[in-house]
């Protein structure tokens, strides 16, 4: 028997449904993976008994002919998801032993589609960072490795437990969130395909909060077809989500192979960054000619205050972090050390419950809030944010349908290498990545080749708002152009 | 009216040691919103559950918790505006006022803060001298916090966060406030009117109400001096004792060359005095911002205005409408008015059974012996099991001339001790307390007495007044029943005295 990990989400659901083999023997399949790749430090908690009792029951509906459109599809979610009855814990101390007694709404329509859970998958603490190295569970390892090295490489973050398990086939898809770029940049280092859907696409409801106006699901996974097959599953309006659009979610499989023909894609001459390695470069011209190809239309233009997003990114994000983790007090759940009275308590539990990137962020966004540098900071970051906006709406009123662009500056770097003395280093990582979510954009990252040490890299479209489609026919035109990008070697089974 | 130019009034103004000084007051109301539901979640919002028997998720702050607007709550808000004569915002923001305390689970109150749902109105006071107008700066909508417990354990304090998620809202009046009598008087207002509308069940003691009282003191035709603000003060007479005894305190430092420092305090009843609770340098830094869970919340006029369209009408009108219709005085009017409730009642008893009666006549029956026996069981008129058709059944009774007004008092009395659910017209039947007006009884009655008390006849003739001990021993001899205008007119006609 073949190895039943190595099918696609999309494979794996049409063995399924052929009854080449049952949900039981495909989750075992995954949970045998799972257990074997504990050197990747991709999950923080297996769930098998859960995975096996939820496969059983996706056979008796296969068998029932009920079958939902993933059923018995074995899936990993990023710890940032509450699950009911499952511990959840977004990688940070302080809610190490918390179990929901909720499910979030994205997670619980996976679940009515006949998804099985395998498990919560590793991620940066609060899915702050670039490289999954705050995690309170320890760092997890890419799959990858540069060629003829051993060194251990980071998989990108926050969703680096998820990008790791999607392309170590320890599941068959991943949930994921992205604030900045946490599911495209870990995507791009580890040859997978993730998108972060228009904010709105999906409902937070039950997911962690990091920066409430940024956050938004989305799916990792091995191919085009098999992320459009997800956030079809996941998308859909919650009246539990004020920032939830009420508004129909598409076939998004049907998009994927849609013809390209006409579709005018911009380049924008402002991401051509200072320092942009010359492999970067390559690969995104490699993507624009791919598209061109296929007849799209290819035009420069000008996203004029794209410089100002990064920093005015993490002015808004931590701000509002800073806010959306003050819950974190040890009064009514989650960890909580002692103290003489309330205020010490209070010190004592965020500083032993927070890791360091986390208490980082939390006063630099208490700071950027506090009388007197407020307009200087957090209302100067939001008129950026408007103006970043304006700048896509202004592309896309030309006619512009989607923008092209590299997903990450780099390949994936080694662990520890950028963990150093200077943050800002790390936050750079998300350079091409934040101006989408800050203007609520669609964006996803596709792999489009292999660095010359061997590592692949990611490029990323970015769509109008809900026009999440344009996006998967795009995908789909390079990844049938380049082919996908399985890991080379399972050196850690 | 321009408030600031309002004159300083000599009969308000507070004796310093040094001169006069005039007190300024604002008030920062919060009135809990009549909804059955929290203002950002579906939690119940009864009171007197079991502590955190009322929490949802969202209450808790649970992560990945999110609010949702309660759109009965938003109705609330603009009805209480309307009823206010307010500017009603069509889009207002909710922001996030950050600070840690145990009963405030998501670290931030959401509030609303640069942008409220409602602008400025005003509110007519009526004080005994004469009305003041009141101006409303703002209203906005607000959680309210959960209750910290500290005294039911020695080591530990507990957190009930029923209340947490509440919706308040927050009634900003302008500094236009200038003794603790108008201060009184516009919290009764405020309350009156928020009772009309149904927005705010007005209810101090349970904490529905509650008021922060802004004080500062100024020599006459100054400018205002620096404020202290009272926190949480939770009764209309501990808002006048308030005011009193603060701007007493800031009087006696002023004079003694001091400065105001600006700062927060609380009212201790129990001493007769306020105390310091924080300064201005502890004052927190809130951090304010959008909170970004929640759209700004735009609604348009065709929703103001489907509210408007069932607007009750309000104490003002009310009150315009019982001196137009009704003949009563101002007095008796704003008597009346005071609580619907109240004026539904009495508007009951006039109409009665499709008659209308004296509409004066009912007035004095509910402001005078019912009230007096509503009061002494400590309860509002409506409340008592005196009814508006037995209010109604003793004014007609008078009016016919069937009893007296003495009379009326006693099946009164009948109706509070005895038959409480009496008809009074069955019950003057059962109990034969007719008057008489057999002029034959009574002349005879008369004639009686006159025989019996020669000195006291030859007494009434110097002294007409006299007249009344005749008019007494009468009624003793028919039973109280006979007519006192029947038994005076006969009287002055047998003793020969003009009347």
């Amino acid at each position: 028997m073949t190895d039943l990990t190595s099918l696609t989400l999309t494979a794996a659901r049409e063995g399924l449904a052929l009854g080449h083999f049952t949900a039981v023997e495909l989750t075992q399949a995954y949970l045998d993976a799972i257990e074997a790749a504990g050197a990747l430090n991709a999950y923080v908690l297996a769930t098998p008994e859960k995975a096996l009792e939820m496969a059983k029951l996706s056979d008796a509906r296969l068998a029932a002919g009920e079958a939902g459109p993933l059923e018995g599809i074995p899936l990993g979610v990023k710890d940032m998801f509450a699950t009911e009855g499952v511990r959840t814990t977004a990688a940070s101390g302080i809610l190490a032993h918390f179990v929901p007694p909720y499910e979030s709404t994205v997670t619980a329509r996976l679940w009515a589609d006949g998804a099985v859970l395998l498990g919560k998958l590793n991620q940066d603490e609060f899915a702050m960072g670039s490289s999954n190295e705050s995690s309170a569970f320890g760092p997890v390892v890419n799959p990858w490795r540069k060629t003829g090295s051993t060194q251990k490489l980071v998989p990108g973050g926050s969703s680096g437990g998820s990008a790791a398990a999607v392309a170590a086939h320890l599941c068959a898809g991943a949930a994921g969130t992205d604030t900045g770029g946490s599911i495209r940049q870990p995507a791009a280092f580890t040859g997978t395909v993730g998108i972060k859907p228009t904010y709105g696409r999906c409902s937070r409801w039950g997911i962690i909060a990091y920066a409430s106006s940024l956050d938004q699901a989305g799916p990792l996974a091995r191919s085009v077809n098999d992320a459009a097959v997800l956030l079809r599953s996941m998308a859909g309006y919650d009246a539990k989500d004020s920032t939830c659009a009420d508004r129909p979610v598409p076939d998004f499989e049907a998009a994927v192979g849609a013809s390209v023909k006409g579709r005018r894609i911009g380049i924008p001459r402002e991401y051509r960054v200072e320092g942009m390695s010359a492999e970067i470069a390559a690969l995104w011209d490699k993507g624009a000619q791919m598209l061109r190809e296929a007849g799209a239309e290819i035009v420069e233009i000008s996203l004029p205050h794209t410089k100002y997003a990064l920093p005015a990114y993490y002015i808004v994000a931590l701000a509002e972090a800073s806010s959306n983790l003050a819950r974190y007090d040890g009064v009514r759940y989650g960890e909580r050390v002692a103290g003489r009275d309330i205020v010490d308590m209070y010190e004592k539990t965020r500083a032993s419950g927070f890791g360091a990137e986390v208490r980082r962020r939390i006063m630099i966004g208490t700071y950027v809030l506090s009388a007197g540098y407020y307009d200087a900071y957090y209302v100067r970051a939001q008129k950026v944010r408007s103006l970043i906006k304006r700048d896509f709406e202004a592309a896309f009123a030309e006619g512009i349908d989607a923008v092209l662009a590299p997903a990450t500056p780099s390949p994936a770097f080694g662990i520890g290498e950028k963990s150093g003395a200077d943050p800002v280093e790390m936050y750079l990582q998300d350079v091409f990545t934040v101006t989408l979510n800050m203007a609520g954009l669609p964006g996803i990252a596709v792999p489009a080749g292999l660095s010359a040490e061997g590592l692949p890299l990611g490029l990323q479209l970015i769509g109008r708002p809900f026009d999440e489609e344009a996006l998967f026919a795009l995908a789909q035109v390079i990844e049938e152009a380049a082919g996908r990008f399985p890991v080379p070697a399972r050196w850690w089974a | 009216m321009n408030m600031y130019a309002r004159p300083a009034d000599p009969k308000k103004l507070i004796k310093g040691a040094t001169g006069d000084w005039e007190v300024v007051i604002g008030m920062e109301i919060h009135a809990q919103v009549t909804s059955n539901a929290k203002l950002f979640s579906g939690a119940s919002t009864a009171f007197g559950g079991a502590p955190n028997s009322h929490v949802s998720l969202v209450d808790a702050a649970m992560p990945g918790m999110l609010p949702v607007i309660n759109e009965e709550c938003v109705k609330q808000a603009v009805r209480t505006g309307l009823g206010l004569k307010a500017e009603i915002h069509l889009r207002s923001v909710f922001d996030r006022k950050n600070y840690f305390y145990p009963d405030l689970p998501q670290g931030y109150q959401i509030s609303q803060y640069k942008s409220p749902i409602v602008g400025e109105g005003a509110v007519k006071v009526d004080l005994p001298e004469g009305g003041i107008e009141v101006g409303i700066e703002r209203l906005h909508l607000e959680q309210d916090a959960g209750k910290s417990i500290h005294d039911l354990s020695p080591t530990q304090s507990l957190v009930d966060l029923n209340r947490s998620g509440v919706a308040l809202m927050e009634i900003v009046s302008k500094p236009d406030l200038r003794s603790s009598e108008e201060a009184k008087a516009y919290v009764t207002k405020l309350r009156t009117i928020l009772r009309y509308l149904g927005t705010c069940d007005g209810d101090m003691e349970k904490g529905n109400l509650r008021a922060d009282v802004n004080v500062s003191v100024r020599r006459p035709g100054e400018p205002f001096g620096t404020r202290c603000e009272i926190k949480n003060v939770n009764s209309i007479r501990f808002i006048g004792q308030a005011v009193e005894v603060e701007a007493r305190r800031q009087i006696g430092i002023l004079e003694d060359g001091g400065v105001i420092e600006q700062e927060t305090r609380l009212f201790d009843p129990g001493r007769g005095e306020t105390r310091s609770m924080r300064s201005k340098e502890e004052a927190h830094d809130y951090r304010y911002f959008p909170d970004p869970d929640l759209l700004p919340l735009e609604f348009d006029d065709a929703f103001v205005e489907a509210l408007k369209a069932h607007l009750p009408e309000l104490p003002d009108e009310k009150k315009a409408r019982f001196i137009a219709d009704y003949g009563l005085s101002a007095y008796d009017a704003d008597v009346l008015v005071a609580e619907k409730e109240t004026a539904d009642y009495y508007e009951a008893a006039v109409a009665h059974g499709g008659v209308r009666r004296d509409a004066k006549a009912v007035a004095n029956w509910v402001m005078g012996d019912v009230s007096a026996f509503a009061n002494a069981s400590g309860l509002s008129v409506y409340e008592t099991h005196i009814t508006p058709a037995q209010i109604a059944g003793l004014v007609d009774l008078i009016a016919d001339g069937t009893i007296s007004g003495k009379i009326a008092k006693d099946v009164l009395a009948i109706i509070i001790a005895e038959e409480k659910e009496g008809d009074p017209r069955a019950i003057v039947e059962a109990r034969g307390m007719k008057q008489v007006t057999d002029t034959g009884a009574i002349e005879a009655a008369v004639d009686a007495i006159i025989a019996a008390n020669p000195d006291k006849v030859a007494q009434v003739k110097a002294k007409p007044t006299m007249l009344g001990w005749f008019v007494g021993q009468v009624m003793k001899q028919t039973g109280g029943k006979a007519a006192p205008q029947l038994v005076n007119d006969l009287l002055k006609a047998r003793l020969d005295i003009a009347g």
